[in-house]
């Protein structure tokens, strides 16, 4: 095989590589939280805010369903975001607004409870919006810093 | 020094070896090939830190791994059970899979792994009247297995742990004839899964219904598994009529609807501050707390949906409103079921959309 032919091949498999690998990013990103529902809530505002985020509101489902008459455990869902960044999205890509501001949803199992978000990198598959590559890549890092954080005993 | 033909020849393929190992790499990043850690971060999320169960059946039952060979348990990593929660984890390398196994096995003794592959030979026919008799109370009438997912929250539901599709091309790909026959034979201690044996069925019926499973295969899945993956993320229309106007007429159709009304702000309110808001873009959030708790018995995760958002936006005069399109969103939960809710809301939200621009 000639070096031409054989650096074809390379290149194709480095690139099947790495289209295989983006096109199957977690869309959804959850985790375990060993401890009970409101340290994990605690815990989890606390994650949220250290990672220089403000939360903007807390929901809670359970206190909604319940007036409705159904039983459940606690199901809130945090709200958060940078105001500034918020502010820009708002201006300028007020497409992505019904997904934002970020959110994770906790709710109890037992004895310990359940946080997930969507992966910010799907905002990206869905809007393809490039001056904001950077910026979604930040949120899921963080995002995943953060469940990452509360999963730890 | 080296000669430059050389040089190309040796140092172009390294540098795309180097980057193709990076490449690799970065799907093992940070975890070490440590299969607890890698077992912790993704899997006990649903099927608990120890095995034990939860969204996901519990795995650290020694009659599963009894009959679950690595290859059983490869292959459904690998495959995952497509719209029925269980992902797909094509991301991992082999030897990340190779760990994962190798740290759920250790919640077993040792044992002698099912290796026989040869088909179980058997009447289809009989198999499937035994089966509506014997297993479809649980498994369902066509395999698709019991409703929603593992996590109760407090809520009754008939079965503690959830039966599995057996139709399921997943679990057909992944299990052999001689593994679903010693699952029947054995049943599976600690879940509602019998011994077959002990329920008075013969060696000749166990393989009938073996032959009628495996046959599963055969039919197309009752309900559509990627459904939405073609949709537009989000719902969204013009409005002929001012802001205000607009408002007025989204609670209208909201409240016709039957939806609860939340709340109405300005999209950044909660950041900003009352004084510095932008009034051009405002949130309207409502809720079907009905449909929500028959969401919830269907898929807990569903709360990243929530709340019945719709945003109202400002621009040049001109007024849109726009909604997440649920059928996109659940695509991400691999919930054949929770496709089907999403059908319903998608509805909800176009009517209520349309009634205001109307
Ligand atoms: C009372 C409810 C019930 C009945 C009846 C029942 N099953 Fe099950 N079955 C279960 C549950 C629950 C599990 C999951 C056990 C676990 O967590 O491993 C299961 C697991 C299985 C599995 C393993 C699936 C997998 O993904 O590994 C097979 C195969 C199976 N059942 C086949 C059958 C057949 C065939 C019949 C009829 C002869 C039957 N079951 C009857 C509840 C039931
Ligand atoms: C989002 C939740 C979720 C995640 C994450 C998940 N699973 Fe599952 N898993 C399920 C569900 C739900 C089922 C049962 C599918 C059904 O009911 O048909 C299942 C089934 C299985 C089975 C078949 C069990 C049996 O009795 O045959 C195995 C094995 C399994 N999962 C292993 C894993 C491993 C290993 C991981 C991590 C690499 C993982 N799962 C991650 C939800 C999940």
């Amino acid at each position: 095989m000639n070096f031409n032919a054989s650096l074809k091949i390379m290149l194709w498999a480095l690139i099947l590589m790495l289209s295989v690998q983006t096109a199957r990013a977690e869309e959804l990103l959850m985790v375990r939280i060993e401890r009970p529902f409101d340290d994990a809530i605690n815990d989890l505002q606390i994650a949220i805010q250290e990672h220089g985020y403000q939360v903007a509101r807390i929901q809670r489902v359970d206190v909604g369903l319940a007036s409705g008459g159904y039983a459940t455990a606690e199901y809130r869902l945090v709200f958060f975001g940078k105001p500034a960044e918020m502010r820009e999205i708002e201006d300028r890509y007020p497409q992505l607004l019904p997904y934002l501001p970020l959110k994770i949803v906790i709710f109890a199992e037992g004895n310990s409870a359940l946080a997930l978000s969507y992966n910010p990198a799907l905002l990206q598959t869905f809007f393809k919006i490039d001056p904001l590559q950077s910026r979604v890549q930040q949120w899921e890092k963080d995002i995943r810093s953060i469940l990452n954080q509360l999963s730890r005993p | 020094m080296i000669p430059k033909k050389v040089q190309q020849r040796f140092f172009i393929p390294a540098i795309i070896v180097g980057l193709a190992l990076s490449a690799l790499s970065t799907s093992t990043s940070g975890a070490a090939l440590n299969g607890a850690a890698l077992y912790e971060h993704y899997c006990a999320a649903c099927h608990g830190n120890q095995g034990k169960g939860g969204v996901g059946v519990p795995l650290a039952l020694p009659d599963f791994l009894a009959v679950a060979n690595d290859d059983f348990l490869r292959k459904t990593i690998r495959l995952g059970r497509p719209g029925r929660v269980m992902p797909a984890f094509q991301q991992l390398s082999e030897t990340e899979v190779d760990a994962i196994v190798a740290y759920i096995r250790g919640w077993a003794p040792a044992h002698t792994a099912i290796v026989e592959t040869s088909p179980i030979k058997g009447k289809s026919e009989r198999g499937e009247k035994l089966y509506a008799s014997f297993c479809a109370a649980c498994h369902g009438d066509r395999g698709e297995g019991s409703h929603g997912t593992g996590v109760t929250f407090s809520r009754p539901r008939d079965l503690p742990v959830l039966a599995p599709a057996l139709n399921n091309p997943g679990f057909l790909a992944a299990a052999s004839d001689v593994m679903i026959k010693t699952t029947l034979i054995r049943g599976r201690q600690g879940t509602p899964m019998l011994s077959f044996l002990k329920r008075g069925l013969n060696e000749q019926d166990i393989d009938d219904i073996v032959v009628y499973v495996r046959g599963f295969a055969q039919k197309p899945l009752p309900l559509p598994v990627k459904a939405g993956a073609d949709e537009p993320p989000t719902i969204e229309r013009m409005s002929p009529y001012g802001m205000q106007q607009t408002l007025d007429k989204l609670k209208n159709a909201i409240g016709g609807a039957n939806l609860r009304l939340i709340r109405t702000e300005s999209f950044d309110q909660a950041f900003a501050g009352k004084e510095k808001e932008n009034k051009h873009h405002v949130v309207v959030d409502s809720c079907d707390f009905n449909f929500l708790n028959q969401a919830l018995k269907i898929d807990p995760r569903v709360g990243l949906f929530l709340p019945c958002r719709f945003i109202l936006s400002e621009h040049n005069g001109k007024v849109s409103i726009s909604a997440v399109n649920p059928k996109r969103l659940s695509e991400i939960f691999n919930n054949s079921e929770l496709n089907q809710l999403c059908d319903q809301m998608y509805k909800v939200y176009v009517d209520i959309i349309e009634e205001t621009v109307f």
